[in-house]
């Protein structure tokens, strides 16, 4: 009988790992993520899980441990915020191009300076293109069915890269709610044994991991992890199905709300997503014909989805928890005004960038923004493509 | 390049399957100049062999037979160790 719970994000991530029991742990304490490895420590040293925990002196070292733990033959889990992720920077690269499934619980949290703790995507819209997955959750319950499915997705055969799964910082990791647990055995059952490919503990197959690859041969090896990218949205769609069977709770790409009628949406990731479906609820009450587009995954970007469910509105509002400094519009505006520019009659697509540092936002802002796009609709004319939302001039 | 297998038939992740297999990676062809040996002057001291980064100094029954130029980048090492300065290096041309 799955079970209903309170808890917090780090709470509902680590007890998916609990329950998952991975080989090799390799971590280093950060905030906002530090409870979420407190628990699990807590787990190894009651004797709940069979986990090699290593405590490492820092998050390079915690990601090469991982890589190392990963390629020697292990189901590998660890877990990051903010600078940690940056102190990774170099070995996610090479994580995902040995192709190691590593599963990365990542709360996201702005990156210093001026130095802060709270969330924003800095910290993982830097790390879009290093050839990790990745799964923004909404609140904890989508964080503990994330951190599950991410295993299945990471070690498919026809995929075989690292998932980062994301949550937000304090608003979701700090912040107790109802989680409804699958049983021990359902999860152990779902997540299967780990099968390695070329484990360099198979001392009879002796191989080798992270030879030079130079000019000869390195483009082919890239072109390999980009074919792999290229099946994983058909993989997070299919584990997802399957994982509905055993939960009875749906995950695909993209989750949409009120779409089917929509004028004008408002494209988000995590937590934010909940205030958003509020606002646009209240707004489609009045008889509003407003949506919303939440983006669970980001990586790969689930382009043609994306396309299909905005190509026919006549205003779409994106919001990024993170600046691009000196691009033309932030990470997620860029995506999806740039898979826009092939379909017929495409939108106006506008850019607000909100809630940097932990800035709070709620329904008063959300609201200016579809106010806003409800006069682009009506004119046609946008009178400001990039927006800053929330900050005080 | 173009004889070189495609990005469809190489091992993922860049994963070499076979051990053993840098002897197959002939770096002799990176060498500019190439070390020669003065039988006569040769005392098979094996000093030479002690000292080559590349394990490039063929050695049979306890004396030297001969460099692997397969493998030998010519660095000189030899050449500069040589108590007998049997060793010289000569220009790769």
């Amino acid at each position: 009988m799955p079970k209903i719970v309170p808890l917090n994000g780090d709470d509902a991530a680590s007890y998916a790992m609990k329950q998952i029991d991975p080989d090799v742990v390799a971590a280093y304490p950060i905030t906002p993520q530090t409870e979420l490895m407190q628990n699990f420590s807590q787990f190894v040293a009651d004797g709940e899980v069979q986990t090699e925990l290593i405590t490492v002196e820092s998050e390079h070292s915690a990601m090469s441990a991982c890589v190392g733990a990963s390629a020697a033959g292990g189901r590998v889990m660890t877990a990051t915020s903010s600078q940690g992720l940056a102190l990774m920077w170099e070995i996610l690269y090479i994580a995902a191009s040995y192709r190691l499934p590593i599963v990365m619980n990542v709360v996201n949290r702005a990156l210093s300076g001026p130095i802060n703790i709270h969330c924003d995507h800095s910290d993982t819209m830097g790390a879009r293109d290093t050839g990790w997955l990745q799964l923004y959750g909404e609140n904890p319950q989508e964080v503990y069915d994330n951190t599950i499915q991410a295993v299945r997705i990471a070690e498919h055969m026809d995929l075989r890269l690292p998932v980062m799964c994301m949550q937000d910082g304090f608003i979701t990791s700090h912040a107790v709610e109802r989680v409804e647990l699958l049983d021990d055995e359902v999860v152990k059952d779902f997540v299967g044994e780990f099968t390695p490919i070329n484990p360099l503990l198979d001392v009879d197959h002796p191989v080798t991991y992270g030879p030079l690859d130079l000019y000869d041969y390195f483009f082919e090896h890239k072109r390999q992890e980009a074919e792999a990218m290229s099946r994983a949205p058909k993989i997070v769609k299919q584990i997802g199905e399957e994982y509905e069977k055993i939960s009875g709770r749906r995950y695909d790409l993209l989750h949409p709300y009120g779409m089917e009628d929509a004028e004008t949406a408002i494209v988000v990731l995590s937590s934010t997503a909940g205030t958003t479906r509020v606002t646009a609820r209240e707004l489609r009450e009045k008889g509003q014909k407003v949506g919303m587009l939440k983006i669970r995954c980001f990586r790969p970007f689930p382009k043609d989805e994306i396309v299909e469910l905005l190509e026919d509105l006549k205003a779409v509002a994106v919001l990024d928890r993170a600046d691009g400094m000196g691009a033309y519009g932030a990470p997620v505006f860029n995506e999806i005004r740039n898979a826009l520019y092939d379909a017929d009659g495409h939108p106006e697509v506008v850019n607000y960038v909100y809630g940097l540092g932990g800035r709070d936002i709620g329904v008063k802002e959300i609201k200016k923004v579809y106010d806003d796009l409800s006069e682009i609709a009506r004119t046609g004319k946008v009178k400001q493509r990039l927006n800053y939302l929330g900050v005080r001039e | 390049m173009s004889e070189k297998p495609g990005w469809k038939e190489i091992p993922e992740g860049g994963v070499i399957l076979q051990a053993g297999s840098a002897a197959e990676y002939k770096t002799g062809d990176w060498r500019t100049q190439r070390p020669v040996i003065d039988r006569d002057l040769c005392i098979n001291c094996l000093i030479c062999w002690i000292n080559c980064p590349d394990s490039s100094i063929v050695v049979e029954d306890g004396k030297f037979k001969d460099f692997d130029l397969d493998h030998c980048k010519g660095c000189g090492i030899c050449a500069s160790v040589c108590p007998k300065d049997a060793i010289h290096m000569e220009p790769e041309r």
